[in-house]
């Protein structure tokens, strides 16, 4: 258990180091997604089932789909098509699928390793969680569900974007006296 | 099972907000400032939680659940500052976004 721990701490500092130094940010979200993951073992390896899939699926599934979408929509352009040429390369994932595959050698043998076993014997299980966020931290649901709330009505208008919206004929006989003052 | 020390734990979750916290100071790409405060938080996160296998309590856990939620919120108006800014500038680079209107 130990040296699981060592290990996923070591990729996930190797690959943060990769994040924080990548030039391209589609390599440097692949490294982070690494990252995460690293962390969902230790999570596990910490006797938080609960909290590792919640890494796993709120920050590596969600958030970094956000980010991935972002980039996609900002290299539009002929350096996205060389990008993608380079990213074919196996030089571009080959670290990536290096960590990856120390993490899920780690997975399998704690699995292996705890499939005999009793695993929640040191683990505080979900259900504790869920009782003790229920009942004591109810505030803080609703608090977090009014800044999500909020989040959402934030990110619509900011993505809302400037469209003006002008009748037909209106939009042309505002092109049309711009282009008589043009000629003019 | 045996237990994870509850320093190096810590140690970990030091390193990587010191990571994150040196891509915000040196990157110049607002992506890469918004992806390094995603690292910073989840060092937090990561404090908590080793906090809350130290005391074998639910509350570092919940801290977690909480810390997700703002980041999730904050990831979303973050992007769509970015995307704006980005409408706007044609640039994400900081150094030519520093000047204020006014």
């Amino acid at each position: 258990m130990l040296i699981i721990f060592y290990l996923s701490a070591v990729v996930a500092v190797v690959s943060t180091l990769m994040v924080i130094t990548r030039k391209d940010a589609v390599h440097a979200l692949l490294y982070l997604i690494v990252s995460l993951l690293a962390i969902s073992i230790i999570f596990f390896a910490l006797g938080a089932p609960f909290i590792a899939a919640l890494e796993v699926i709120i920050y590596a599934g969600a958030i970094m789909v956000l980010f991935i979408f972002v980039v996609m929509m900002l290299n539009l352009g002929r350096e996205s098509i060389q990008q993608e040429s380079q990213l074919l390369k196996p030089r571009m994932w080959f670290g990536p699928v290096i960590l990856t595959l120390i993490l899920i050698v780690e997975f399998i043998i704690l699995f292996s390793k705890i499939r005999g076993q009793h695993y929640p014997a040191l683990s505080i299980s979900p259900k504790v969680v869920g009782v003790s966020l229920f009942s004591t931290y109810l505030l803080g649901v609703e608090l977090s569900a009014v800044l999500l709330m909020a989040g959402i009505v934030g990110a619509y208008y900011l993505g809302k974007g400037k469209k003006r919206i002008l009748h037909r004929y209106l939009a042309n006989t505002e092109s049309d006296s711009k282009a008589e003052g043009e000629t003019k | 099972m045996t237990f994870v020390p509850f320093e190096s734990g810590l140690i970990l979750a030091a390193v990587l907000f010191l990571l994150g916290l040196i891509g915000v100071l040196v990157r110049r790409n607002i992506i890469f400032m918004l992806l390094s405060t995603e690292i910073m938080l989840n060092a937090s996160g990561l404090a908590f939680v080793t906090a809350s296998a130290r005391w074998m309590q639910p509350e570092g856990q919940i801290m977690f659940i909480f810390i997700l939620a703002m980041a999730a919120a904050e990831v979303s108006v973050g992007l769509a500052l970015i995307m704006q800014i980005y409408h706007q500038f044609k640039t994400l680079d900081t150094d030519t976004l520093s000047n204020m209107k006014g």
